[in-house]
C-alpha cells in the first residue's frame, strides 16, 4: 500500500477543490436525480428481500403492519420501484452528465431540466401512493383487464414524459453544440447517451400508446372495456427495449469510461459508434418474444421476433471483445503479463468503481447465455413463466446494470458533491458481495425454474409447493442471495450517506474519459449520424409489429376491468 | 473502417455463430413442427359459459385414444379441477377465462401456456405414463393467484375411460 498523504486542512474557497464551471450549472439537478435513485433503491431492495425469502417458504409479511403484509401490493412495489423508477431515475442522472462531458458544454435548457426532475418526481409519488394504498397491486407489467387506480397510470405517463423531457434537453444540447463545431464528429461518450434516447424513444412510443389511448381512459371510466390482448402486445414493444434502456448507460460506461479508469484506451471507437447504432436498430422488433405461449397471436410474427433477438445479441458479442480488450490495453500497461495472467493486474480489491464494473461484466455474460435459451422458442416452453426468467432478469438487471450503477456511484458522487469517498474497502467488499449474492440467488432461481416453479407466486402458501421437493434447495440458494443482497445493498446505501456528509475532496476530480487506442482518422460518416439508423429502426419495428397489433386492434374481443387484490 | 485483425475473426465468428443459432431455431419450427400456440379462435368473453363448447367444460372421449378437455380457468380455480386420462391418448386441451390472464402449467411436461379472455389456447399432448400431475396458474391473476390449481391423473390404459 502507498503511504496515504495528510489531506490539506480545508479552506472553502480552494479553486482546485470546486466542481468545474461546466458541470456548475447542472450538478444540483443531475444529484437530486441520483440520490431520489439511492432512496428507490433502498425502497425496492426490501421487498426483494421478502420475496427471496418467500422461495424458502419463511414468510415474514405476516410481522410488518398494515397493508404492508400483502406479498402482491410489496411485488408490485418492488417491480415498479426498481425496475422502472430506480433505473429510471438514475439514467436521467447519469445520461446528462454523459451530455455535459461529451459536448463540453451546460445542458441547453436548464428550466427543463427542472421541470424535468419535477414531473419524474410528481409521477414517482403517484405510483407510491397508489401502490401502497393498495389500488394497483397490478405487478409491474399491468396486464389488463386487472384494473388499476387512475393514479397508477397517470405516474407512468408521467415517468414516461420525464424520460422524453430528459431526451429533448439532450437533442437540444447536440444540436446547440454541432452549431457551434459543424464539421465536428460527435464526442463519443455524447454520442452514446444521444443514441441511448434515440432507442429508448422509439421503444416507449408501445407504452405511450397502451397508456394515453387504452388504460388511462378505461380507468378513469371513460371506457367501459379494454383491448386486454392489444395492451399486453403494446407493453412488451417498450418492455423489452426497456431492458437496453437500462443496458446502454452502463455500456456508455464500460466503453468510454472504464477504459479510463484502468489506465487503457478504447480500443476501437469505430465499432463502439457502431455498436450504439445497432442498438437503436435492433432492439424493438424483439418482444413478441415475451409472449411466445400467448393464443391470438399468429406463429410466423413469434418466429420472426425470436429470430431478431438472435440479431440483438449481436452488439453484445462487439462489446465483449472491445471492451475487454479496452480493460487489457490497461492491465498491460499497469504491468500485466501473459494471456490471462494479465487479468490479476486489475485492481480488483482496490478499486470498487473498476472492480464493480467488470464483475457486472462477468455476470451479463452468464446472464446472456440464459438470455439466448428464453428467445428460443423450443426451450422457452420448459422455461416460460417461471422463476428461471427471474433469475436471468436479475443477472442483468441486479447484476450487471444495478451493479454498474453502484460502480459509477463511487465515483460519480464524490465527483458532483465534492466529497471524499467514505469507506474504499467497505465498497469493495460492497461490489464483491453484490456479485456473489446476484449469483447465488439467480442459480436458486434458475434451479427452481427448470423444476417448474413459477414466478410472481406467493410460494409459502402455494398448496401444491410442497409436493415439490426440488425446489427446496434452490429457495434456500434464492432466499441466502437475497439476503446477501440486502447486506450489501445496505452496505452502498451506508458508504453513499457517509460519502455525501463526509469530507471534502483533498483533490480535484474530473470525470473518467477513454482515448481510442487507434485514430479513428478513417471512420465512415455513417457512424456519426443517429436518424438514418432511427429511421431505419422505425422502419423494421413497424414491420414487425404493425401487422399483430393492427389485427389485435381491429378483430379482438375487449373486456371490463377486474380488481382481484 | 479500420478493424484490428483479431477483432474481425471475433465479429465474424460471432455473425457465424448467431446465423447457425437462427438457421437451427427456424428448423426446429419448419422441419421437426415443434410448434407454439398459434391461433385457435377467439370466444366472445361475455357469454362464454353459454356457448358451445364452454358451456360444458369436462373431458370428451372423441375417438379411439383421442380425448377433448375443455376447461374454463377464473380467478382462482379451474373447471374441471380434476381431469382423468389414460396413459397414451391424445389429448386436446380448448381452455378459456372468464376474468384476467392466467397461466396454465403441467410440471415437467411442454404445457406452458397463456390464458388470455376472448382468446382459446388450444393444447396438444400425450402422456405416456400413469401417474398424478400437477396444473397451476402461473400468471398472477390476483391475491388467490398461488392457490389456483387443478390436477390431472393419467390411469393406467386397461381401465375404463375417462370420468364425466
Amino acid at each position: 500500500m502507498n503511504p496515504q498523504p495528510h489531506p490539506q486542512p480545508p479552506t472553502d474557497d480552494a479553486p482546485a477543490r470546486e466542481l468545474s464551471s461546466l458541470y456548475r450549472p447542472d450538478s444540483l439537478h443531475i444529484r437530486c436525480f441520483i440520490y431520489i435513485s439511492f432512496v428507490l433503491l433502498a425502497l425496492g431492495g426490501v421487498f426483494g428481500t421478502l420475496q427471496a425469502l418467500d422461495k424458502m417458504g419463511v414468510d415474514l409479511y405476516q410481522f410488518l403492519p398494515g397493508n404492508l403484509e400483502l406479498y402482491y401490493m410489496g411485488l408490485t412495489a418492488h417491480g415498479v420501484v426498481l425496475a422502472l423508477l430506480f433505473t429510471g431515475t438514475f439514467i436521467i442522472g447519469f445520461l446528462s452528465l454523459a451530455v455535459v462531458h461529451g459536448l463540453q458544454r451546460p445542458l441547453a435548457d436548464r428550466g427543463l431540466a427542472w421541470a424535468t426532475l419535477a414531473v419524474a418526481v410528481t409521477g414517482t409519488v403517484a405510483l407510491l401512493v397508489t401502490i401502497f394504498r393498495n389500488q394497483a397491486t397490478v405487478l409491474f407489467t399491468f396486464y389488463a383487464p386487472l384494473k388499476a387506480h387512475p393514479g397508477f397510470y397517470a405516474g407512468l405517463v408521467l415517468v414516461a414524459l420525464a424520460t422524453w423531457m430528459a431526451a429533448l434537453n439532450a437533442w437540444l444540447t447536440w444540436r446547440a453544440w454541432k452549431r457551434d463545431h459543424p464539421h465536428e464528429r460527435t464526442p463519443l461518450m455524447a454520442f452514446a447517451a444521444l443514441c441511448t434516447w434515440a432507442m429508448w424513444f422509439l421503444a416507449s412510443l408501445g407504452l405511450a400508446v397502451a397508456l394515453l389511448v387504452y388504460l388511462l381512459p378505461w380507468s378513469l371510466g371513460d371506457e367501459a372495456q379494454v383491448n386486454h390482448l392489444l395492451t399486453r402486445a403494446l407493453f412488451w414493444l417498450t418492455g423489452h427495449p426497456l431492458v437496453y434502456f437500462w443496458l446502454l448507460p452502463a455500456y456508455l460506461s464500460w466503453y468510454t469510461m472504464l477504459p479510463a479508469q484502468v489506465g487503457g484506451r478504447l480500443f476501437s471507437e469505430s465499432l463502439a459508434r457502431l455498436v450504439f447504432l445497432l442498438f437503436v436498430v435492433l432492439s424493438t422488433p424483439t418482444g413478441l418474444h415475451h409472449m411466445y405461449v400467448d393464443p391470438g397471436v399468429a406463429h410466423g410474427f413469434k418466429v420472426l421476433h425470436g429470430v431478431m433477438t438472435y440479431a440483438v445479441i449481436f452488439p453484445s458479442l462487439v462489446t465483449a471483445f472491445t471492451v475487454v480488450a479496452s480493460v487489457e490495453e490497461g492491465a498491460r500497461r499497469r504491468g500485466g503479463r501473459g494471456y490471462i495472467m494479465w487479468l490479476l493486474a486489475l485492481p480488483w480489491l482496490s478499486n470498487p468503481s473498476v472492480a464493480g464494473q467488470l464483475l457486472g461484466m462477468l455476470i451479463f455474460a452468464m446472464g446472456g447465455i440464459t438470455g439466448l435459451i428464453n428467445s428460443s422458442l423450443n426451450m422457452n416452453l420448459v422455461v416460460h413463466n417461471t422463476l428461471w426468467v427471474v433469475g436471468h432478469l436479475h443477472t442483468q438487471v441486479a447484476g450487471a446494470v444495478t451493479l454498474t450503477f453502484m460502480a459509477i456511484s463511487y465515483w460519480l458522487v464524490p465527483f458532483l458533491s465534492g466529497r471524499e469517498l467514505w469507506g474504499r474497502k467497505w465498497a469493495v467488499f460492497q461490489v464483491w458481495s453484490w456479485f456473489f449474492g446476484t449469483a447465488i440467488m439467480a442459480r436458486g432461481m434458475h434451479w427452481m425454474g427448470l423444476a417448474s416453479a413459477p414466478r410472481r407466486t406467493f410460494l409459502t402458501y402455494a398448496p401444491y409447493a410442497e409436493r415439490f421437493s426440488e425446489w427446496h434447495w434452490g429457495g434456500v440458494l434464492t432466499a441466502a442471495g437475497g439476503v446477501i443482497l440486502f447486506i450489501s445493498g445496505g452496505v452502498f446505501l451506508f458508504v453513499m450517506l457517509r460519502t455525501i456528509f463526509g469530507r471534502r475532496l483533498a483533490q480535484p476530480m474530473t470525470v473518467p474519459e477513454a482515448q481510442p487506442l487507434m485514430e479513428p482518422g478513417a471512420m465512415p460518416r455513417w457512424l456519426d449520424r443517429i436518424s438514418p439508423w432511427f429511421a431505419l429502426g422505425l422502419a423494421l419495428s413497424a414491420a414487425a409489429w404493425l401487422p399483430s397489433l393492427w389485427r389485435m386492434a381491429a378483430e379482438y374481443p375487449t373486456m371490463p376491468g377486474f380488481q382481484l387484490w | 473502417m479500420d478493424i484490428d485483425r483479431y477483432e474481425r475473426t471475433w465479429i465474424f465468428l460471432s455473425a457465424a455463430v448467431l446465423i447457425a443459432l437462427m438457421l437451427a431455431l427456424t428448423y426446429s419450427i419448419y422441419g421437426l413442427d415443434i410448434r407454439l400456440i398459434g391461433d385457435a379462435g377467439q370466444v366472445d368473453p361475455a357469454f362464454v359459459t353459454q356457448r358451445p363448447p364452454f358451456d360444458q367444460p369436462g373431458v370428451y372421449e372423441e375417438g379411439p385414444g383421442r380425448y377433448r378437455v375443455v376447461m374454463i380457468a377464473r380467478a382462482w380455480s379451474f373447471q374441471p379441477a380434476e381431469v382423468r386420462l389414460p396413459a397414451g391418448a391424445e389429448v386436446t386441451f380448448q381452455v378459456t377465462s372468464l376474468d384476467v390472464i392466467h397461466g396454465f402449467r403441467v410440471p415437467y411436461t411442454t404445457i406452458n401456456q397463456m390464458i388470455v379472455p376472448g382468446q382459446v389456447s388450444e393444447i396438444r399432448y400425450r402422456f405416456d405414463e400413469p401417474g398424478e400431475h400437477a396444473l397451476f396458474c402461473h400468471e398472477y391473476c390476483g391475491v388467490g393467484h398461488h392457490v389456483m390449481e387443478g390436477r390431472i391423473i393419467v390411469e393406467p390404459p386397461t381401465t375404463p375411460a375417462a370420468a364425466h
